[in-house]
């Protein structure tokens, strides 16, 4: 009974599933709605109901209604909860749904980092993919920077599936978290050469992606792309190389030499056509970096324009597009042999489909000429009436616009016929692009005077018509022509025929639903249009008609005064104002129109954009001087210097008297006038500023002849046609007497020019009438998209300009500093250590070695101070070898690099050498190989320490300068093993002092306050754990702490790392690691093993070799220090034996390394001590002399503390313990004591850590 | 980089959505309407080429779709992606729909969208081209739907 009862409620719940989910929707196509709110009412129950089973079945569904648009965040709780699910079926729904609709707001995901984690970790390597697959569409930052590190170890995941994927979602986690690409990116340059094709495909896809936005990082990797391209067969991944070689050539030319055979070869042979098309892409990229120089460029060229022809000529649409796209590359550089295949490209410009006519406009700007212009413009016109899509018509106005517009108007011929066109655009609807028409005819209006009385006419009859352009919407783009005739028939008035006709209809009251710079422009104007009006009617006596003028703006103005827009407001105002003035004067009979005429008077010309920045600043002024003192409280007579900087001083205004005097106007005034100086249009040219900032420019200014044959004033509303007509007639006319007027044209031309040239010493001969200079603010042809994309602050990829290069070689050359490696947090005392791993641990041991005294301290200071000279050496000398791309390093540097330091600087030339050797190299295959190869010979090394001695490079005496010709000495292979060992220690020494400095510093940085003062001192938070003949054992002060959320909330993990270092000749294996565990302590071992079992250590030691063990520990109180005991037993094996060893340690749990550095903002640290929970206790320190910034530091990373607060000789610092106590101490100093008073929630956890505290100051 | 993945068929209703940048559920359907828009006026015999989707990507994108059927597939695709490369690339991903629906159709994909996801996932991950061999992707598929089909009965059974 019971059974049934809980089948049947099985059964229910089981009632929809997805399928019944989306029939339903189906079977309710009248109601879908209505339908789905009931569905998602259910959904909802079945979320609250305690079944995995019912509560993935409801996620599913809102994974379909998402797809539908419906908004699903509310149960990103819900679908955590299915992600954790261990059912593999149930997780994956999870993913999937998170996947769908988490992102980076979605707060829940917080809650995911540990559930990903442990997924990431499964036995089972479809959990692993489904995570990586989920998370590879929601990782955030946080997740990011916490899984990073779990992430990079499946990098070497045994299973090639799950590790193509990690591979894959590094570059994920490379864009949410920039940090992790130096310390990734050595394993990911091994998964190039991954067995597995996928993983290698994977590695491929990464850095080309990586690459395509810092090219030049990753131009090292050359030679190794190389290699592949010419190995591989998979054309996925010969596509992805082949495009990145592409991004590469650009910066270095004699990679594209190199290229440019392999790639002819591959064209000729393959048969894939993605593969001819991308080769065939990147043997164009190859010829644009190569200007010249090659002998065989032009047959390189031919051969892909040849090529480009076939696929342009194919039947398949898309070879044809893809054909196009090629080719307006190859244009950009080689215009003349595209032209030759006019024929064809014109012909693209009729197909039926739209994204080929896309690109075949294009590559019409390359194709025009005086000749055919019109011609084509007149094809590009019909489309545009034909256009359906508001995209593709707007791109044939911006391709009619630039090809009309193109150097100069170089291949214009008549302007009449151009305004005429630009009259016609203005005819589309709902075009965005109404400014650029705008800005084309103030161009030609202003700069072609010989065209401005039609222009003016036309830009009449287009304001009469204005309710024909403005019809429907406010947001329609092509109002905005109407501020350019506007602003044409104002500044330009005297070619109006009807000025008073103009003057209405530019009063309309339909112009205050204009925007309002327009309606600005509109008011201005309308005062020139009256000055002219006026003065029409000039000696007219008692002229009615100039009354009526008055009058109509009288009426109609007041309207723009009471606009939104200030702008327009406050022109209204004052030109209402004015004519007012002039109206009484008017009635009086006074003669006002030369008066009014003057407000207008003298002529704006066209000011080049860069013209401002060629201004010769004139010698003995010095642009930062101030031309008054700044104070001045009183009140200077000389106003006008002041008015200039009015606006950058306002504080001087404001302490000003508020009452706003005359001054006060005419200085607004004056600041008004300086505004509208800035403005291009106002500019009021005086002869002799014209000559300042024409004389630097004027060799740019090409003279454009124009031809006039064709009757100025044409009736009515032009057709461009008629142009057309008009000049297919005026050329045959032409034709006739050809020869003659050509040299004449000539004649006159060169004359012009020359004119031109002269320019600087009279005004008059550089503004010749028909003369067009250069206003227009586009960018350059040349201008990359991708120069726009660096600029963009907010381009993820920014923060991925890391420099790798010194990571390329096998040795890390800066290694990696503490504060670059991963965070771990996570814990696996039995998984086996990755190589790369061991290579980041390596540069941290042994320091217990150097702590002994403060002579060697003395010493540290010394090789800090050379180190950070090198460190500057180091970047001259980079700066100098990329200036030459020499690859002899100079000896001179070498020399003062010896011993310690040398790697660094070393490794980086070697690299360069290598790529250069590289590049340089005649046989092509076989050097590659040979270059590669030593390299990763050397990895290997790193990677396995001395496993493998015979492969490293070596030279007996100074090892660096060898290092420097790698390419060279790697060759040889000789095998001193002493000497090796000792160079590897010197090299450890070098990473060692280098990790000192970075912990010192980075601490500095980390607690905020303390200033550049003096250098810290050293610090090191590894001690010594036991010793003897065969091992060191080395702990780190267990700063890796974490505990387990909702596990057991007494109880807390501890992570304590410990090195083994080798110290004897022989080799240390099977190496088992036991702690006795004690009440409160316990050792974690895996799961099935006995309370007193041991655990091995994952890891053999060679000789002389040191790895990092990590242990967890769990822990369950923390406010007493504790003592383990432990025993390391180990087999050494030398040659002949193998002897049975055995090392007993004590394990110290201070208290301190159960406090975790966690920030804290001073005002939660006042509430904390506010609260009154905190028991007080105090120390003091006598005799401490040490800077206080050092003090600071030592407690902050030996005590694992951070500063709150800093004032002076006093700073409050705070930090947690694992199980949440506060620990607050405020810190003070005087003479040599020192006085620490400190509160905690637990008064013993306190007193330990203060004794411990003073452990650490009693020490030194 | 592709951006993102949409199915959907000749009336434009959605049968797979797949972006791999975020954008709210409205704006989502938005993309798809005027993507539907863009390519449902399209002859079959044109380019499978695209620009100028105005509300996805920029000038640096491309939507490479094909038609099956009644079935548009539309991959929205940057630069750095090869166009025939995508364009086989659907192909594969369609094939291998296909083996694994047997003679896939609208309906399959309408009622198994889940599965339709699950296989996606094993051609593109965040957005980059994962595996393009058909088999590896079948055979991936198959693993995992095997793994499914025996939890499922470990769970009847009890």
């Amino acid at each position: 009974m019971a059974l049934k009862i809980v089948k049947g409620s099985i059964d229910r719940m089981f009632d929809k599933n997805l399928q019944d989910l989306v029939r339903g929707i189906r079977n309710h196509k009248d109601d879908e709605a209505k339908y789905i709110s009931t569905c998602i009412d259910e959904i909802k129950q079945e979320l609250k109901q305690d079944n995995i089973a019912v509560k993935a079945n409801a996620v599913c569904k809102l994974t379909y209604l998402q797809m539908l648009g419906y908004d699903v965040s509310w149960a990103a709780f819900n679908i955590v909860e299915v992600m954790s699910s261990s059912k593999f079926t149930y997780k994956r729904i999870g993913y999937l749904a998170a996947s769908q609709c988490f992102h980076e707001g979605t707060d829940v995901i917080m809650l995911t980092t540990n559930q990903i984690r442990k997924d990431l970790s499964s036995p089972n390597q479809y959990d692993t993919g489904v995570a990586l697959t989920g998370l590879s569409c929601f990782v955030t930052p946080d997740l990011a920077r916490d899984l990073a590190n779990d992430i990079m170890t499946l990098m070497s995941h045994t299973k090639p599936y799950i590790r193509k994927k990690a591979v894959l979602i590094m570059y994920k986690v490379f864009l949410k978290y920039p940090e992790s690409l130096r310390p990734a990116f050595p394993r990911l340059k091994e998964k190039l050469e991954d067995p597995d094709p996928g993983v290698q495909s994977a590695a491929v896809n990464v850095i080309c992606e990586l690459a395509r936005r810092n090219p030049k990082n990753y131009l090292s990797l050359a030679p190794l792309f190389f290699k592949l391209m010419t190995s591989s067969t998979n054309n996925w991944v010969l596509i992805k190389i082949i495009k990145l070689f592409g991004a590469l050539t650009p910066l270095e030319p004699r990679l594209g030499k190199k290229l440019i055979e392999p790639l002819t070869n591959l064209i000729h042979s393959t048969s894939a056509m993605s593969l001819l098309y991308e080769c065939v892409n990147t043997v164009i990229a190859v010829l644009i970096s190569l200007s010249s120089g090659m002998p065989n460029h032009s047959a390189s060229i031919q051969l892909c324009v040849q090529k480009l022809r076939i696929l342009i000529e194919d039947s398949d649409q898309n070879l044809k597009y893809l054909g196009l796209l090629a080719m307006s590359k190859i244009l950009k550089t080689h215009p003349k042999s595209v032209q030759s295949h006019k024929d064809l490209i014109l012909q693209c410009l009729d197909d039926k489909d739209e994204s080929i006519r896309l690109r075949a406009l294009d590559l019409l700007y390359g194709m025009v000429s005086k000749k055919n212009l019109m011609e084509i413009v007149k094809k590009l016109m019909l489309h545009v009436d034909k256009a359906e899509g508001t995209t593709y018509r707007d791109e044939l106005l911006t391709k009619i616009i630039d090809i009309c517009s193109q150097s100069n108007f170089q291949y214009i011929t008549n302007f009449e016929w151009y305004i005429s066109i630009l009259v016609e655009l203005t005819r589309l609807e709902g075009t965005r692009h109404g400014h650029l028409i705008a800005s084309q005819m103030l161009d030609v209006a202003i700069r072609v005077k010989a065209i401005r009385g039609f222009a003016v006419a036309q830009m009449a009859t287009l304001l009469d018509n204005a309710h024909l352009l403005t019809g429907n919407t406010q947001r329609n783009g092509i109002c905005e022509v109407l501020y350019a005739a506007a602003w044409i028939c104002g500044e330009f008035s005297e070619h109006l025929e009807d000025p008073m006709q103009t003057l209405e209809a530019m009063l309309r009251p339909k112009v205050a639903t204009l925007p309002g710079h327009i309606q600005a422009v509109y008011v201005q104007n309308a005062a020139k249009l009256f000055a002219t009006v006026l003065r029409k009617h000039d000696g007219e006596t008692e002229s009615q008609a100039a009354q009526e003028t008055s009058q109509l703006l009288i009426d109609r103005l007041p309207l723009f005064v009471q606009s939104a827009n200030l702008e327009v407001q406050e022109r209204a105002s004052c030109i209402l104002q004015l004519v007012k003035y002039i109206q009484k004067l008017q009635q009086k009979n006074v003669e006002v129109a030369e008066e009014v005429t003057a407000l207008f008077a003298g002529e704006l010309n066209p000011v080049a954009p860069k013209a401002q920045k060629k201004v010769p600043i004139p010698e003995g002024l010095d642009l930062d001087a101030w031309i008054n003192e700044p104070p001045s409280e009183s009140e200077s007579e000389d106003e006008k210097p002041k008015a200039v900087f009015a606006k950058e001083e306002p504080k001087h205004s404001r302490s000003r008297h508020t009452e706003v005097d005359e001054k006060e106007l005419a200085r607004r005034r004056e600041v008004r006038k300086q505004e509208q100086a800035n403005n291009p249009f106002y500019i009021k040219a005086s002869p002799s500023s014209q000559k300042v900032y024409d004389a630097p420019g004027v060799e740019h200014i090409p003279v454009v002849q124009i031809d006039l044959s064709v009757p100025l004033k044409v009736p009515g509303m032009p057709m461009s046609d008629q142009y057309l007509k008009l000049e297919v007639e005026r050329r045959q006319k032409e034709k006739a007497e050809r020869k003659k007027k050509e040299k004449k044209k000539k004649r006159e031309k060169r004359g012009k020019e020359r004119k031109a040239d002269s320019g600087p010493e009279s005004e008059e001969d550089i503004t010749p009438a028909h003369q067009v200079d250069i206003v227009t603010e586009e960018m350059p042809e040349n201008a990359l998209p991708s120069d726009d994309d660096d600029k963009d602050p907010n381009d993820p990829h920014k923060a991925l300009d890391i420099d790798l290069d010194n990571l390329l070689s096998g040795f890390s050359s800066r290694p990696l500093a503490d504060s670059e490696k991963l965070p771990v947090r996570t814990h696996r005392p039995e998984a086996l250590k990755s190589p790369a791993e061991d290579r980041d641990s390596e540069s941290v041991p042994q320091e217990t070695k150097k702590k002994s005294g403060k002579e060697k301290k003395k010493d540290k200071e010394k090789d800090r101070k050379r180190s950070k000279e090198e460190k500057k050496k180091k970047k001259k000398h980079k700066e100098v070898e990329e200036e030459l791309l020499e690859s002899q390093p100079e000896e001179a540097v070498q020399s003062e690099e010896t011993k310690e330091a040398a790697a660094p600087p070393t490794s980086t030339s070697a690299e360069a050498s290598d790529l250069d050797f590289w590049l340089s190299s005649a046989p092509v295959p076989p050097a590659a190989q040979e270059v590669t190869a030593p390299s990763s010979a050397a990895a290997a090394v790193d990677t396995s320490s001395a496993a493998a001695p015979e492969s490293e490079p070596d030279e007996p005496k100074d090892t660096e300068p060898e290092d420097t010709k790698s390419s060279k000495h790697k060759k040889k292979k000789q095998k001193k093993e002493k000497e090796e060992k000792e160079k590897k220690k010197k090299k450890r020494h070098h990473h060692h002092h280098q990790h000192h400095s970075d912990a010192g510093g980075e601490d500095s940085v980390q607690n905020g306050t303390v200033e550049e003062e003096e250098p810290l001192p050293p610090m090191s938070n590894y001690s010594l754990l036991a010793e003897n003949s065969y091992i060191k054992m080395m702990k780190e002060d267990a700063d890796q702490v974490y505990d387990i959320q909702g596990n057991h909330q007494d109880e807390s993990k501890v992570v304590v790392s410990v090195i083994f270092e080798n110290k004897s000749d022989s080799f240390l294996k099977s190496m088992e690691f036991n702690v006795l565990d004690s009440l409160n302590s316990k050792l974690q071992r895996p799961e099935g093993a006995g309370a007193h079992d041991s655990l091995t250590v994952p890891f053999q030691l060679p000789p002389g070799v040191s790895n990092e063990a990590r242990f967890v520990f769990s822990v369950q109180s923390i406010i007493m220090p504790q003592k383990l005991k432990g025993t390391l037993t180990f087999i050494v094996k030398s040659d002949e034996s193998s002897t049975h060893e055995k090392l007993d340690f004590k394990l110290h749990f201070t208290c301190t390394s159960y406090l975790i550095t966690t920030p804290c903002y001073s005002d939660a640290y006042a509430k904390l001590l506010e609260s009154g929970d905190l028991k007080g206790s105090s120390l003091r320190l006598e005799g401490i002399n040490m800077p206080f910034h050092h003090l600071l530091a030592r407690i902050c990373f030996h005590h694992h503390f951070s500063v709150v607060e800093r004032i002076d000789s006093c700073a409050s610092m705070y930090s947690r313990s694992i199980q949440g106590h506060h620990v607050c101490l405020l810190v003070k100093t005087s003479d040599q004591t020192v006085s620490i008073d400190a509160k905690c929630d637990e008064p013993s956890l306190l007193g330990n850590v203060l004794d411990e505290i003073k452990q650490t100051f009693s020490k030194c | 980089m592709i951006k993102a993945i949409l199915i959907f068929n000749n009336h434009g209703k959605p049968r797979l959505i797949r972006f791999y940048q975020y954008f709210a559920e409205d704006m989502q359907q938005q993309i798809i309407r005027e993507t539907f828009h863009l390519v449902s006026k399209r002859d079959d015999n044109v380019c499978n080429f695209l620009e100028g989707g105005s509300l996805i990507g920029g000038s640096d994108y491309k939507l490479i779709y094909r038609h099956y059927a009644t079935l548009y597939f539309v991959f929205c695709v940057d630069s750095s992606e090869s166009e025939l490369g995508i364009l086989d690339l659907i192909q594969v991903f369609v094939e291998t729909l296909d083996k694994c629906f047997e003679n896939v159709c609208e309906l399959d994909l309408i009622f198994h969208m889940d599965k339709v996801h699950y296989i996606l996932q094993e051609v593109v991950m965040g957005g980059m081209v994962l595996e393009t061999n058909m088999n590896e992707i079948v055979a991936q598929v198959e693993l995992q739907n095997r793994m499914e089909k025996s939890e499922v009965q470990v769970w009847a059974s009890i």
